[in-house]
């Protein structure tokens, strides 16, 4: 009996190390690694795989669900990352903290490809055009289910705040995204900082909830909930939706008249960066034509790589829920940046509104 | 009679509480359609999916390694703590087991939390933390399975040895460890059980691209559910449902 | 080998505990007890009592004793047949019993997430039955079932193990003495098993009262629990002081709960032996 306890725990031993020996070889091949945080379900993974083959750098790569986690998780210092993907706001917090590293666009060769229209754009957060690189950009709107839906209800915000709609919206599980149609809806901005305008917004999204309209809060999860049918009417990012809509054809997307959020993800390179060169060579990587191509792909979101439009057809470059039109610009704001004791009301009225 | 039959109703009702939900991913997990509700036919190709899928594949091996590197080094580290314990006397025993039931009392999270603000102090989340963090909730478990054994030892024998002129190793190998053998094999097995079941320590403790399953399950989960996960929960429960066989067949024959 | 020889293969283990379990724990004292700057304050202790943390504190609690109840009313009778069955491969039947509870935690709340949603497994069989929908999913009710479904063998195990505990004898000789069997349940079987229900309440309790994935991922969002602000303190508020506070809150009523549930398994071991 004894025997068998040994062989038992010698076989499960040598599975262990064999397992340890598997992945070990892969990893340790050259000293060097690259720390990455970006949005989940954010990058086509074999463009990781590639990259990894191409240079000898090892990607640990983490995902995270809303831009104030990243906030945390970046400012906890626990984990030393080499570069980030965000959105323009916390790009610009970060920015204004003095926390990301200038970067150096004379070593990426493939920073040309970028569309200059766009980097234009991102100077409403990086003012200097130091600091970022564009990944991808979009809108926030609202996906719907056309069997259920006609489109002029979804063509202005106020459907989300209608009692028919029981337990068939959802929110997003993100304190901005969420914020920004009550604001809207209410006649303020997107980018609000009195305190009472967004305690109406809030009691607008609790009277949400309290009429039992919404049926989940969801991230990642959306487009899944979505495409199975699960509710009618999602509060959405425009790629979110693109991926959804190739899915299941009874879906669509609208950006409601009242105007909306554009938003605009980039990568930037923080101060506990340890291997900038590295952290450069990535986002080199990611700004070459076929890769972004790839990552386009996978994600669906507007490229402001001008090649990957050049390549889309008429189809594509008219789904709203990819490019969105200059029109839908024009009636979009992006978000400002928010000191820290404005992100201090917005939590709290945020854990309120989950509590309640 | 009708007591039998309640009785035998009510076993039926609790297992099929307890495997439908196991039924319904294992059928799935063979079902060729994204979708949950439509059956599209017999496929395999989930199964494929799951063994070339990066991520599982990955959190896989980190989970093996965590488990078995934290089971066997908890098990050296509580076998070697509960025979000093034995040795002491009552006051230094009380403060020593005081000091272990916390991580035993603990909620899963009021730990996770504690050890991840000491591991931010002073070093970088990564595997290491992950591992240290199972060590430390799994030595108790080992503490406790191998004490009661060591109390229940006849001190006279050992001595006796050691009258014998045996070595006082020799001693503690031909007399003591046969007797908590047991006890020390339990012990490994709760820090195994422990470990592979650990979600929300493991959470707060890992660094950056490193998953067990548990918490690569969770991110997943949060991003829509994907069929590859039904295969995974497949060979999971078979593995376990093998596994355990083979280890509940040996008591039973020495039992009966 | 010496008494005080063996006494130092302790050491390796005090090391350890002093380093990785009352540092911690003391770090989290440490946090609990001061803002920002480092000052003395008792200020996240007592953010227990604004609006958020309150509710969320009292529905943590609600559901935690509603799930251990279920769990205590599911398991009794379950160990009690197990044990009472008179077949040749009990073992086997017990066995198939705990099986399901191996599974990773995680796959087994995914299983429930797939069976509950609007257009999840169960709904389809009753629109296909013509049955009206249920809607449990992003409710309390789904966090609760999830719950017990992750929990039910902590409560399982030990009152099954105590029951496995009482001699057939005992029982025989009750019976020969003229009790009959209510008699006997309520003077032999459940005092004996106290202690088992004790250990499986703890067991249910403390993690069902603390456990934040769980309501996060059945939950919706709709499901805000202390373990959820907590987590939330810690991942996305930047709050390491009030999470803390929070932890500690949470730790004392873990502490107070057990030693209440202790003092009433005296009492039963007490009377169970007169």
């Amino acid at each position: 009996m004894k025997k068998k306890i040994l062989s038992l725990t010698l076989i499960m031993a040598l599975t262990a190390s064999l397992c340890a020996c598997g992945s070990g070889s892969s990893a340790k091949k050259d000293g060097q690694t690259l720390t990455v945080l970006n949005y989940g379900k954010y990058i086509d993974e074999s463009v990781i795989k590639d990259f990894e083959k191409e240079t000898g750098i090892t990607v640990h790569y983490e995902e995270y669900e809303s831009p104030e986690e990243m906030y945390t998780k970046y400012k906890a210092g626990s984990i030393d990352y080499d570069v980030i993907c965000s959105s323009e706001y916390m790009v610009e917090k970060l920015i204004n903290e003095g926390e990301v590293l200038e970067m150096d666009y004379e070593s990426m060769d493939n920073y040309k490809n970028l569309d200059t229209s766009i980097l234009d754009m991102a100077a409403s957060y990086d003012k200097d055009h130091c600091y970022s690189v564009p990944y991808f950009y979009g809108t926030l709107g609202l996906l719907y289910n056309t069997n259920e839906i006609s489109p002029d209800i979804v063509s202005s915000w106020d459907c989300l705040w209608d009692p028919t709609y029981e337990d068939e919206i959802i929110m997003e599980n993100s304190v901005r995204d969420t914020f920004s149609p009550a604001l809207i809806s209410l006649g303020y901005s997107i980018n609000e900082t009195d305190e009472s305008h967004l305690k109406e917004a809030l009691a607008l999204l609790k009277k949400q909830k309290d009429d039992k309209i919404v049926y989940g809060y969801y991230v990642d999860e959306t487009a899944d909930a979505m495409i199975a049918e699960e509710a009618n009417i999602a509060l959405c990012y425009s790629g979110e939706a693109a991926l959804a809509m190739d899915e299941n054809e009874n879906l669509a997307y609208s950006v409601p008249e009242e105007g909306s959020n554009l938003w605009i993800d980039s990568w930037f390179i923080p101060k506990s960066c340890s291997n900038q060169k590295a952290a450069l060579q990535f986002l080199n990587y990611l700004c070459k034509d076929d890769v972004a191509q790839k990552n386009f792909e996978y994600v669906e979101y507007a490229s402001p790589i001008t090649s990957v439009v050049e390549n889309q057809d008429a189809e594509v470059l008219q789904n709203e829920a990819i490019n969105p039109s200059s029109d839908t610009i024009s009636r979009c704001t992006l978000f400002t940046a928010l000191d820290d004791e404005q992100s201090a009301v917005y939590t709290k009225l945020w854990q309120e509104l989950l509590s309640n | 009679m009708l007591k039998k039959f309640v009785s035998r109703f009510y076993l039926f009702l609790m297992f099929a509480f307890l495997y439908l939900p196991i039924i319904v991913l294992i059928i799935l997990s063979f079902n060729d359609s994204r979708t949950r509700v439509k059956w599209g036919g017999f496929t395999f190709r989930w199964y494929s999916g799951c063994f070339q899928d990066e991520k599982i594949m990955s959190a896989f091996a980190t989970t093996l390694q965590i488990t078995f590197l934290s089971a066997i080094i908890s098990t050296l580290i509580g076998t070697l703590a509960a025979i000093g314990i034995a040795a002491m006397k009552k006051k230094a025993q009380t403060i020593y087991l005081g000091a272990t039931n916390i991580p035993l009392l603990n909620a899963d999270i009021v730990t996770g939390i504690s050890m991840m603000l000491l591991f931010v102090k002073f070093m970088d989340l990564g595997f290491v933390t992950v591992l240290v963090a199972h060590i430390t909730f799994s030595i108790p478990y080992v503490i406790l399975n191998v004490l009661p054994k060591l109390k229940q030892l006849n001190p006279s024998t050992y001595e006796a040895a050691l009258d014998l002129g045996a070595s006082p190793l020799y001693a503690f190998f031909k007399v003591t460890w046969p007797e908590i053998l047991p006890g020390v094999f339990s012990g490994f097995m709760m820090a195994v059980t422990m470990s592979l079941d650990d979600f929300s320590i493991t959470y707060f403790t890992k660094g950056a691209g490193i998953n067990t399953l548990s918490t690569m399950l969770y991110t997943e989960l949060r991003k829509g559910i994907k069929p590859e996960l039904y295969a995974l929960s497949t060979i999971l429960f078979f593995a376990v449902l093998i596994l355990l066989l083979i280890g509940n067949i040996r008591p039973a024959k020495t039992s009966k | 080998m010496s008494k005080l020889k063996k006494q130092l293969l302790a050491g390796p283990y005090c090391i350890w505990m002093i380093g990785f379990i009352v540092l911690p724990t003391i770090m989290i004292l440490y946090y609990a007890f001061t803002n920002s700057d480092g000052g003395f304050t008792l200020e996240y202790i007592a953010s227990i009592a604004n609006e958020t943390n309150r509710k969320a504190m009292g529905l943590s609690l609600k559901l935690g004793i509603i799930c251990t109840i279920i769990c205590l009313v599911l398991s009794y009778p379950l160990a009690l047949i197990l044990n009472n069955m008179q077949i040749k491969n009990q073992g086997l039947v017990v066995f198939i019993f705990m099986l399901p509870m191996w599974m990773n935690f995680m796959l087994r709340i995914l299983a429930w997430k797939l069976l509950l949603s609007k257009n999840g497994v169960i709904n389809s069989i009753l629109t296909s039955l013509g049955l009206s929908r249920i809607s449990i999913i992003n409710t309390p009710a789904a966090v609760v079932l999830g719950m017990v479904y992750d929990f039910l063998p902590f409560m399982l195990l030990p009152i099954y193990n105590s029951m496995t505990r009482i001699r057939k004898d005992w029982i025989d000789a009750a019976r020969d003495l003229g009790a009959n069997n209510i008699t006997i349940f309520f003077k032999i079987i459940l005092p004996l098993t106290v202690s088992g229900i004790i250990s499986g309440i703890v067991m249910v309790f403390v993690p069902s009262l603390t456990s934040f994935a769980i309501s996060q991922v059945l939950g919706g969002g709709h499901v805000l629990l202390i373990g959820n602000v907590i987590e939330q303190d810690f991942m996305q508020g930047m709050q390491w002081n009030a999470g803390s506070g929070l932890s500690f809150v949470l730790m004392i009523f873990v502490l107070v709960s057990m030693a209440l549930v202790n003092a009433f398994d005296k009492e039963g071991e007490g009377t169970a032996l007169c």
